[in-house]
């Protein structure tokens, strides 16, 4: 596989090799210096269009723990402000000889446009509203090392799905690996066409709760009002927020996960995100082996072993 | 010097028969019958001879983006697909909304290499505001107005123009589409952009804008066209409009008989455009629309743009396809219409919108004909389309049926598939 650009790419094989892998690179971060050499002597690019310190941080981590050189291509202080075009950019960084190129852009598509014209690996980083496959996969390793399996787990993914990289990639990865997932959402906030979405929908997430075996909170952003999508924040937080009080609905060993950066208080009650069965810092924490295995499935050598 | 059009079977409005074509020096038509010679033959064996090819939806881009397309280089695209009249969209820059750019066009299109029709806006700048001075670009011989690329979104303004435009024998042609509802939108809304994470725009937003402008289009007594239809529902509107005997025409573009916006999936902007490509539904209801005479013509929406405008995000790349060269290629093959049905959606029923005299091919009459080979086969090459932008959807696809010969004015602009100027 040369690139990942979608949950899509890996299909259930895929994301168990990748899941796999992940518990070799955990230990390895859990080492008192946590690095190998596997992959010294290559260069992996970060070339993020939209701000986004955790996810490139988190790449930039995986990378260097795996040996590799990093740059960044930081598009605020760059060429990009002076006009140059989105192919311009990436065939310069090209020429400098890279291995990777971790994209990150507003706009839907443009990794795969990128893909198209280097012949670098390259790595979704989140693409507009599309996809982010790097956290579906710590998503599910997340899971997987809570709850065993996803195997017949139900998933609830609460709120902006619409605009939801992270719930569309989750979607595909958790139904591959075998959860159940239901959306829940006012309808303003949903896909206008859940067609080949294998999915339940539900408007009622106290009912939902009683049966959830884990709950995925999704930010919600302010823009949303300016949009007419919602009348309020403090009505979406009474209808779609976890609540104290709705918090109290889910079972004992049911997980409470959020992509970050969350909204207390608004998606999330502060004391929820604190509670010993939310897992949003272990995600985060994940996120680094989870990245470290895709980098090494993409650049390490034929019949290269850790 | 006279030219004969040799062993081709004539089609047009009367029917079909074997004939030659004897083209005379005074670019008139000089006969039409058996065995005629004249100084020059260009054979036409196998093929079809109709009058020219009409369209009437094409962007020229000159002036103001003539990195993308001049009036020059656009007509010899539209020679090549066998065109030998074009109606110039006025979203040019600035837009064709005075009497100075139509004369301008006018004075550029006497040089090229097909009848050169300026469509002028429906309003200053095709900001929606002002009337242009309608009258006076009627006089210049303006008959197709327009603020194309957007629909007109006050209804008032709407009404006044088709009142004050129905005493001057021209049309309004409107691009259906209630901005408030396609806002931040690129592509169709349904399926596809949902999956695919982009902003989608409600087929409702163009059968909005269909509905009102036919009822309009009633309130004035007006002729109404609408541009490139694009939804089952919107081609149903105008099937009701025509069974009450209102007087609205429609055209269709042949890439939403052929592309649905599953095209969209690989991202790339070749496939953006609007009305964006639609659903498999639409698509058929599009045919049926061609077949049973609901949409009166063919057009192309040929819209050029430089390469590097269409290497931006999806999001950000500007909308259109390049048309003129393959439009009939595609409706030969695609909507599986005798040929005849087929050249009266791209020659004389367009013709007669535009106010374009293509009529029978019969001794008397301008020379303006194009003969098809309809068993041609050919693959599309964007680099070698006459065009400036290489912009086409069907970049390796393999056509069948490909212009031979162009005549124009008397002149064989086409020869054998080769732009002669």
């Amino acid at each position: 596989m040369k690139d990942l650009l979608s949950i899509a790419d890996l299909g259930r094989d895929g994301i168990e090799e990748v899941l796999d892998l992940t518990d070799k690179f955990v230990e390895v971060s859990e080492r008192r210096i946590p690095k190998v050499p596997t992959l010294r002597g290559r260069t992996v690019v970060s070339l993020f269009y939209e701000d986004s310190t955790r996810t490139r941080l988190s790449f930039e981590t995986a990378a260097k723990r795996l040996g590799a050189d990093t740059m960044t291509f930081s598009v605020a202080s760059s060429s990009v402000k002076k006009g140059e075009s989105l192919r311009d950019t990436v065939e310069t960084i090209q020429a400098m000889g890279v291995d990777a190129v971790v994209v990150r852009h507003g706009s839907s598509g443009v990794p795969w446009q990128v893909a198209n014209w280097v012949d670098a690996s390259v790595i979704n980083a989140g693409d507009g509203w599309h996809e982010h496959p790097t956290q579906a996969l710590l998503d599910c390793y997340t899971i997987r090392e809570r709850l065993g399996s996803l195997a017949d787990k139900r998933i609830a993914i609460v709120g902006d799905i619409k605009h939801s990289r992270v719930a569309r990639s989750d979607v595909l990865a958790f139904t591959a690996l075998g959860a159940h997932v239901t959306l829940v959402a006012p309808p303003t906030l949903l896909p206008p066409s859940l067609e080949g979405w294998p999915v339940d929908v539900s408007h009622d997430l106290d009912d939902v709760l009683r049966k959830a075996d884990v709950v995925y909170l999704l930010r919600m952003q302010r823009e949303r009002m300016t949009e007419a999508l919602l009348p309020s924040l403090r009505e979406y937080t009474a209808h779609f927020g976890l609540t104290r009080e709705r918090f109290r609905l889910l079972g004992e060993s049911a997980l409470v996960m959020h992509p970050g950066p969350m909204n207390r208080g608004v998606e999330i009650a502060a004391e929820v995100a604190d509670a010993p069965n939310a897992v949003i810092t272990r995600q985060v924490s994940n996120g680094v082996a989870v990245r470290m295995a895709v980098l090494f499935l993409l650049l390490a050598a034929e019949g290269e072993t850790l | 010097m006279t030219t004969v059009l040799k062993g081709g079977e004539v089609v047009d409005e009367t029917g079909r028969r074997q004939a030659d074509v004897l083209i005379g020096d005074d670019g008139l038509v000089a006969a039409v019958g058996a065995d005629l010679a004249g100084d020059r033959t260009l054979d036409c064996g196998g093929c079809v001879v109709s009058p020219g090819l009409v369209d009437l939806h094409t962007h020229l881009r000159q002036p103001g983006r003539e990195e993308a397309e001049t009036i020059e280089s656009g007509s010899r695209a539209a020679a090549l697909g066998g065109y030998t009249a074009v109606v110039a969209m006025p979203n040019t820059e600035p837009a064709i909304d005075s009497a100075g750019v139509v004369r301008e066009i006018l004075e550029l299109g006497s040089k090229a290499l097909c009848d050169v029709r300026p469509a002028a806006a429906i309003t200053v700048g095709r900001a929606g505001e002002q009337l242009v001075p309608m009258a006076e670009l009627a006089a210049l011989g303006v008959r197709i107005f327009t603020d194309d690329g957007a629909g007109v979104q006050s209804s008032l303004l709407m009404r006044r123009a088709l009142e004050y435009a129905s005493s001057l024998g021209v049309t309004l042609a409107q691009h259906c589409e209630d901005a408030g509802l396609s806002h931040g939108a690129h592509m169709h809304e349904g399926e596809w952009s949902s999956r695919l994470g982009i902003p989608g725009m409600p087929a409702e937003a163009e059968e909005l804008m269909v509905h009102r402008d036919i009822v309009l289009g009633r309130l004035t007594n007006a002729p109404v066209h609408f541009l490139h239809l694009s939804t089952a529902g919107s081609v149903q509107l105008v099937r009701e409009a025509k069974a009450r005997g209102l007087r609205v025409t429609a055209e269709a573009a042949p890439h939403h008989f052929t592309l649905t916006h599953a095209e969209v999936a690989s991202y790339d902007p070749v496939f953006k455009v609007n009305p964006p490509l639609r659903t498999d539904a639409d698509v058929e209801a599009v045919k049926a629309g061609l077949a049973d005479g609901t949409i009166d013509a063919i057009a192309t929406d040929h819209a050029p743009h430089a390469q590097e405008l269409k290497e931006s995000p999806f999001d950000e790349a500007p909308c259109g396809m390049l048309g003129l060269e393959t439009a009939l290629s595609l409706a030969l093959t695609q909507l599986g219409l005798p040929i005849e049905r087929v050249l009266a959606l791209l020659s004389w029923q367009p013709a007669r919108i535009a106010g374009v005299d293509t009529g029978p091919v019969e001794a008397g009459r301008p020379a303006n004909l194009c003969v098809v080979d309809p068993s041609h086969q050919w693959t599309v090459d964007p680099a070698r389309l006459a065009s400036r932008s290489r912009n086409t959807p069907y970049a390796g696809r393999s056509m069948t049926g490909k212009v031979r010969h162009t005549v124009y004015k008397g002149e064989v602009v086409v020869l054998d598939g080769e732009a002669q100027r």
